[in-house]
């Protein structure tokens, strides 16, 4: 007896594999959807403030829930300082931390410090807040801040009292949040780097350093900016460390030391007060200010990343 | 202070011959001086023992030839002959390998320079991302003092003998990775050779070129003996035949049998050889 | 011409330098951890007692009472969160394992996935106030979880489909050849090659936003009271947290301790936990 196929439309198993694949395609569409949503709704939510400050809203340093006039600057200068800050301190710690991980530590002590980094990474930040609210701001004015003040005062930036609570506190916590992401996506880069070629080089007799060099880090380059991306897109979203350290104060000051304000700290204090339309329409409008300033950071970091990965494959 | 190669590998003709011990090979004294001598070798991943108790003899101006199934050992053998396993966590190596009378897996012992003066070829080709010319001054750089037209010359007569000038002088400055695998090998070949070491490793270095490419190679290998002491672990058993004057049979981590090229090829004295030789496993 | 070694004096002098110097940056980022680790444990320490379990919050200015509301509040959230976060998640990262191989819509898909998983929490905050709270005309315990599982989503999204890709493909051709139909290939025999890869990445998720506490500022709010329904507002530990530190009374800021060192310690108990599970799982394959 011959056994025939049978034709795949007879079968349940077909269409239960046809079911299967739309359900996971809706599953995977909500992402896309919630982007598209999210813009959406924030656009819809804003648009009395957007229609009645228009461009101008960008550049007014006005805040004022007494005679409604908003303006986003100083959030945006708050914002663009601490994660410069952040950035400064973070980016050349991170690529070094990371270095040490894949390049110049001893593999068990790499395994110990990689561990280390990690949970860095995985503490919350309201716990930074916490701990930097009542433990660094302190340290900060007690120790870090006059000696700033006492050598570096011929700087606007090192100028006024140390209160502890300000732009430069902020800015360096956030450095530290951010370095666990330099230091894990750069160690991840770092590690694709063929080991053949690194044996190479130290088969010609090169130190650890000069491998590193001509090898390690020629090839992580791109890798690197794509890394510094993506912690970029980090820092400036960063809500709540942020928030309890910054001193929430809408003035855009020369000095480092004294409070301010980012777009996120704005939102975190101010939403569940605004009973005003236009005051909470100000407020969505600079969280609209905030989603597309990262999309732009996060999707250049992506293209950028993506475009590596093409080149070499 | 560490004690480099230096004095030990340019030794004054009566030191070597005081130092350097007549050595017996398949029952044959073969009165030429060893350049390396691998005494109760044990190779270790972990807790699994890769190698077991290598005894061998690499002579000046040879080329010896590892052969053997894959995963017996002939990759990590030699890669303990300039410590390249180091760079690995859990790998080690006990016993002595003696290269001008010194044991170079003493703790002592500078790798840098050890590494300076055995090179190592890989079986995939791994250009530096780097310029063709840059690959190749390198190495110069950063061993030695040189100067810049000194350096340019001897970059060229690098590539030169490394058989690949002709084809690569008008590119000198394209990346590295432009070249195609077989050009790529050289170029290692070239990058090595560049900085003048003493002993040429090979590690299955025709595995991953074509047979056009393979063909320069084994040229190469040829006339590179004239100056340097070539090992080369191969899969291939032609070309240990063609190229090879004393041939290593491994197997299991264990040397089973050493002798001259001809005479491992067409009479060997192990069974396991015989068998490995004509095909019946491997 | 006679080739002359450069010192090598030097050269090991600038290498060790520098491995110097990149372990005083590694063991920069150690003492950080260190000291946050210590001070939220010593300060939290001493505000944890029983009635900090048991009893719900005093009114400003008395002593005593516990968070009680707030930690059954976390944790109500964070599994409806992860009730919903994580079958969409699972989902969406097979379709782009399995059947997204290739194909235009699903680099799209992914080329969002990552980039949402940058966008700031807070957003996500404002995004599900102006979609739920607002319409609702209140603040809830489902608008928190919304807010939570839109986190948690590209995340679990992204590690479906890392663990997945990892799943040699002879094995699904295995599943396939037996007549096995594709779903249940995928369910029955990809999905548990690659399981401790996928609860890892599940646990890291639920981490990461049981500890957020942005997205829950204006969608869950906070509570004195315990819950009572889905649809009040529900008091939550990170919430808590921002409003005690900030208040004036010291056993607030006591309390504020105490909650920061039940947050850190479930957080970074999740991964560690998670960490060493696909350590020994990939050590004994």
């Amino acid at each position: 007896m011959e056994i025939g196929l049978q034709k795949a439309n007879s079968k349940g198993s077909y269409r239960g594999d046809r079911l299967f694949r739309r359900l996971a395609l809706c599953c995977a569409l909500t992402i896309p959807l919630l982007m598209i949503g999210i813009v959406f709704e924030l656009v819809r939510n804003s648009r009395l403030s957007l229609a009645q400050f228009g461009f101008g809203f960008l550049t007014s340093k006005a805040w004022n829930p007494v005679t409604q006039d908003f303006g986003a600057l100083s959030s945006m200068y708050g914002t663009a300082v601490s994660t410069l800050i952040a950035m400064l301190i973070a980016l050349p710690l991170g690529f070094v931390i990371a270095l040490f991980l894949v390049e110049l530590a001893p593999p068990r002590l790499s395994a110990f410090f990689g561990s280390a980094i990690e949970l860095l990474a995985a503490i919350p930040s309201i716990i930074y807040g916490m701990w930097g609210l009542f433990v660094f701001a302190p340290f900060m004015s007690n120790f870090v801040q006059p000696l700033l003040g006492k050598y570096l005062d011929f700087l606007p930036l090192f100028q006024g009292p140390p209160l502890g609570i300000g732009m430069l506190t902020a800015g360096i916590i956030l450095a530290f949040m951010i370095l666990p992401y330099i230091s894990s996506v750069t160690r991840d880069v770092f590690q694709m780097v063929p080991p053949v070629v690194k044996e190479s080089a130290y088969g010609i007799g090169a130190t650890n350093w000069e491998v590193t060099k001509a090898v390690t880090m020629r090839y992580s380059l791109r890798g690197m900016v794509g890394a510094a991306f993506l912690a970029l897109g980090r820092a400036l979203g960063e809500t709540m460390a942020v928030t309890f350290v910054i001193g929430n104060n809408h003035q855009i000051a020369a000095s480092l030391f004294a409070s301010g304000n980012s777009i996120a700290s704005t939102l975190a204090n101010e939403f569940t007060e605004a009973s005003d339309p236009i005051y909470l329409s100000a407020l969505v409008e600079l969280g609209l200010v905030l989603f597309l300033i990262t999309f732009v950071f996060q999707a250049a970091a992506q293209l950028w990343l993506w475009s590596i990965k093409k080149k070499l494959a | 202070m560490k004690p480099t190669l230096a004095e030990a590998t340019h030794p004054s003709p009566d030191a070597s011959a005081l130092k350097e011990p007549q050595m017996t090979i398949n029952e044959q004294t073969v009165a030429e001086p060893a350049k390396i001598a691998v005494r109760n070798l044990n190779f270790f991943y972990g807790k699994h023992q890769a190698l077991h108790d290598n005894n061998i003899e690499i002579l000046r101006n040879h080329v010896t030839a590892i052969i053997g199934p894959s995963g017996c050992g002939k990759s990590t053998h030699i890669r303990t002959y300039n410590r390249i396993h180091e760079l690995y966590r859990d790998q080690r190596a006990t016993g002595e390998i003696i290269m001008g009378g010194i044991n170079i897996l003493a703790p002592e012992v500078d790798v840098i320079d050890l590494r300076r003066r055995v090179g190592m070829i890989f079986q995939k080709p791994s250009p530096f991302p780097m310029s063709i010319y840059e690959n190749v001054a390198y190495g110069l750089r950063i061993n030695y003092k040189l100067k810049g037209s000194e350096l340019a010359e001897r970059v060229e007569q690098a590539i030169k003998q490394a058989a690949l000038w002709e084809e690569v002088k008008d590119q000198l400055d394209e990346p590295g990775t432009a070249l195609s695998g077989g050009q790529q090998q050289r170029l290692c070949i070239a990058r090595m050779i560049a900085i003048e070491p003493e002993v040429l490793l090979m590690d299955e270095p025709a595995s991953a070129i074509d047979p056009v490419g393979t063909a320069k190679l084994e040229e190469l290998m040829l006339t590179l003996k004239e100056n340097y002491t070539i090992v080369i672990v191969t899969h291939n058993m032609q070309q240990a035949a063609r190229v090879s004057d004393y041939t290593a049979f491994f197997y299991e981590g264990r040397i089973v049998e050493f002798g001259k090229t001809k005479q491992v090829f067409t009479n060997p004295r192990m069974k396991q050889t015989e068998d490995y030789i004509t095909g019946r496993f491997g | 011409m006679k080739l002359v070694v450069k010192s090598l004096k030097y050269r090991r002098l600038a290498n060790r330098t520098v491995q110097v110097l990149s372990a005083l940056s590694a063991s920069v980022g150690l003492a950080m951890l260190l000291w946050i680790l210590i001070v939220v444990f010593l300060r939290g320490f001493k505000a944890i007692n029983l009635s900090f379990f048991t009893q719900l919050p005093m009114p400003p200015g008395m002593v005593g009472g516990g968070l009680a509301n707030a930690i059954a509040g976390t944790l109500l959230i964070t599994v409806l969160a992860a009730l919903i976060g994580t079958p969409i998640g699972l989902m969406a990262g097979i379709y782009l394992a399995e059947f997204g191989k290739g194909r235009k819509l699903a680099a799209g898909i992914r080329f969002f996935t990552n980039i949402m998983i940058g966008v700031p929490s807070i957003i996500v905050g404002v995004f599900v106030y102006t979609l739920i709270v607002l319409p609702s005309k209140s603040f809830s315990t489902y608008a928190g979880a919304a807010a939570l599982a839109i986190i948690m989503l590209p995340v679990v999204v992204r590690t479906t489909e890392d663990m997945l890709t990892m799943v040699p493909n002879s094995l699904r051709e295995a599943g396939l050849s037996l007549g096995v139909p594709n779903w249940r290939v995928i369910l029955g025999i990809t999905f548990r090659a690659a399981r401790s890869g996928l609860i890892t990445g599940v646990l890291l998720a639920v981490a990461r936003v049981s500890g957020e506490t942005a997205p829950l500022l204006f969608t869950a709010l906070n509570s004195p009271y315990w819950i009572n329904s889905l649809h009040e507002p529900v008091a939550n530990l990170t919430v808590t947290i921002f409003n005690y530190a900030m208040s004036p009374y010291a056993d607030w800021k006591q309390q504020a301790w105490g909650a920061s060192l039940l947050i850190m310690g479930g957080v970074l108990f999740l991964n560690i936990f998670a960490r060493i599970a696909i350590k020994t799982k990939t050590r004994t394959r």
